[in-house]
């Protein structure tokens, strides 16, 4: 009876995840290997028991791999999603970096509400904080308005529909996904660590850089794939902010599903995506499990 | 510990980056024009219109359905994840199970979103709510587990077995001495489930069809073409309940450890 209670705790959450995560991705996977046809629904072969497995297996070929890697877009989109998830990583840790140091030195009584604060965008809906920049971007938006009025510039900037949006977009609703670890590795660290530094001679600024940052790496190195990895499929910021000159491969994948209507090349893109993502999300385990250990 | 000027400035500059882009939107809602960014004068006319909106208020509807059914749903099946990670034990397949509790975490949409639909084709479920459930619940309960398991994993385990010991079985154990101390981790699980369903645009859009709109599609949809001042009011409400919910829940969060201190600080007093 025990044994069998057991058992069923584990095969419910087992089974689910089965049926609705490693399945479906198993299906990708045979799409993206599949022709595609004009059937319902549009793809070949459709796996019959009657053909039996290996003639099944015999019609799928690496056809849609070699069209990504023939056709220029796809490169072009996986490199330039690649640059801007970087590039916006990189910013968003300049910009997180002296907000979560100046929340961990506020005075112990604020820090509960500077907290509260950060996780509160958190809750927002995603789709409305991307939509606020809209209005604050366009030609005729706050920021050229307020540009102009400062005297700063002349004519209207345009920064709507550019690449530039999509780095403002990604830095502002990941910011932060940066500054809660980086909070909490400077948090734990030991304020005398810094005062001895400064006792033996060390500069402010030299302290910060030899003490500090190296003793914050973990929240770093962690806020930056939190960031890094869900900025590289993006698909909502790249399609309201970017625009028709940004590519970014949650887009095309979007695209290539929705519009073109091509399933097996969708699946095939999405498979590579998560080739390039395996790298990261490796290191990032590894730095999480690094963490847990003393 | 004093604040330096130059934490000052960073701290004042980051928070106004947070939230002046909402502080606006929600300024600009109760703009008169419908050119959103010329001001003309206090109204709340398009949260009348918005109010009026069949469309909007039948998708606020149905996203309001999948979100509660899908959070309830993912947070037992969370809550059960995590306690078989936790305290299952060793088991055939474990690596496998954890791994798929884990990559849901840090797949992109797009293609969570992609292999769903296929899935739904394949087995000829026909798109609507229940398959907006059925996706929900699935990433849902991955970010419960985590939620809930990193509570059980840092709580005594002796209470449990004293409980056992003294003849509970293990369910009433389970119900009697681990709910009442997890509850808390499983409440946030659910809370986290209901805001991450009630938000999706991406894996919505690809396991819904024609009968299930959810408000997140209707939005992307009217802003894909320009700011909207009906969606501006729209946003507003949302950012309104979202900032009472949080106010509320820390708010509870430092009575209750207040209350505790009180209570710790009377113990030690008696003792």
């Amino acid at each position: 009876m025990k044994d069998f209670r057991r058992t069923l705790l584990i095969l419910v959450p087992y089974l689910w995840l089965l049926a609705l995560f490693l399945v479906p991705f198993l299906i990708v996977v045979k799409i993206s290997l599949s022709d595609i046809a004009l059937a319902r629904p549009p793809y070949l072969p459709q796996f019959s028991w009657a053909d039996g497995i290996w003639s099944f297996l015999s019609q799928l070929d690496l056809e849609n791999f070699a069209f990504l890697a023939s056709d220029d877009l796809y490169w072009k989109a996986y490199l330039s999603s690649l640059r801007i998830a970087l590039v916006s990583t990189l910013l968003t840790l300049l910009i997180g970096y002296p907000i979560a140091y100046g929340m961990a030195r506020a005075p112990e009584e604020w820090r509960a509400t500077l907290m509260m604060l950060v996780i509160l965008p958190f809750w927002t809906s995603f789709l409305i904080r991307v939509y606020a920049w809209m209005g604050i971007l366009s030609q005729e938006g706050f920021l050229n308005q307020f540009l102009l009025w400062t005297g700063l510039i002349s004519t209207p900037l345009t920064i709507l529909n550019t690449n530039t949006a999509v780095y403002i977009g990604i830095v502002y609703t990941y910011l932060p996904f940066m500054i809660l670890p980086i909070y909490a590795a400077l948090d734990r660290l030991d304020g005398s660590l810094i005062e001895a530094a400064e006792d033996l001679g060390c500069s402010r600024l030299s302290a910060f850089w030899l003490v500090t940052i190296p003793l914050s790496r973990n929240g770093i190195i962690a806020g930056s794939f939190l960031v890094f990895i869900p900025a590289l499929g993006e698909f909502v910021i790249p399609s309201l902010l970017g625009g028709s000159g940004t590519l970014m491969i949650g887009k095309v994948l979007w695209e290539e599903f929705f519009s073109n209507r091509d399933w097996p090349v969708a699946s095939a893109v999405a498979v590579v995506l998560l080739l390039i993502l395996i790298v990261p999300i490796v290191l990032f385990q590894r730095n999480q499990q690094k963490q847990g250990d003393p | 510990m004093r604040l330096s000027w130059f934490n000052v400035t960073s701290l004042t500059l980051g928070f106004a980056f947070l939230y002046l882009p909402m502080v606006i939107l929600v300024i600009y809602s109760f703009n008169e024009s419908k050119l959103v960014t010329v001001w003309a004068g206090f109204s709340t006319r398009w949260y009348g219109e918005l109010f009026s909106n069949e469309a909007f208020l039948d998708a606020a509807w149905v996203t309001l359905k999948v979100a509660v059914v899908s959070s309830s749903f993912a947070t037992v099946l969370g809550t059960m994840a995590a306690y078989v990670l936790v305290r299952g034990g060793r088991f055939m397949g474990r690596t496998l199970f954890s791994g798929m509790i884990y990559a849901p975490l840090v797949m992109p949409e797009v293609i969570t979103g992609l292999s769903l639909l296929l899935l739904f084709i394949g087995i000829g479920l026909d798109r609507g709510v229940l398959t907006v459930v059925l996706a929900h619940t699935t990433f849902s309960m991955c970010y419960v587990s985590v939620v809930v398991s990193s509570r059980l994993m840092t709580f005594d385990r002796s209470l449990e077995e004293a409980a056992l010991d003294l003849g509970c079985s293990p369910w009433d154990a389970f119900r009697l001495v681990t709910l009442p101390i997890i509850a808390p981790a499983v409440i946030s699980g659910w809370l986290l489930a209901f805001t991450l369903s009630l938000d999706d645009l991406v894996i919505a859009s690809f396991t819904t069809g024609p009968s299930a709109t959810t408000l997140p599609i209707k939005i992307f949809s009217a802003v894909r073409l320009g700011v909207s001042p009906e969606i501006n009011a729209l946003s507003t409400i949302m950012i309104g309940l979202v900032t009472i919910g949080v106010l509320t829940a820390s708010l509870a969060t430092k009575r209750n450890a207040l209350r505790q201190k009180k209570d710790a600080q009377a113990a030690a007093r008696a003792a």
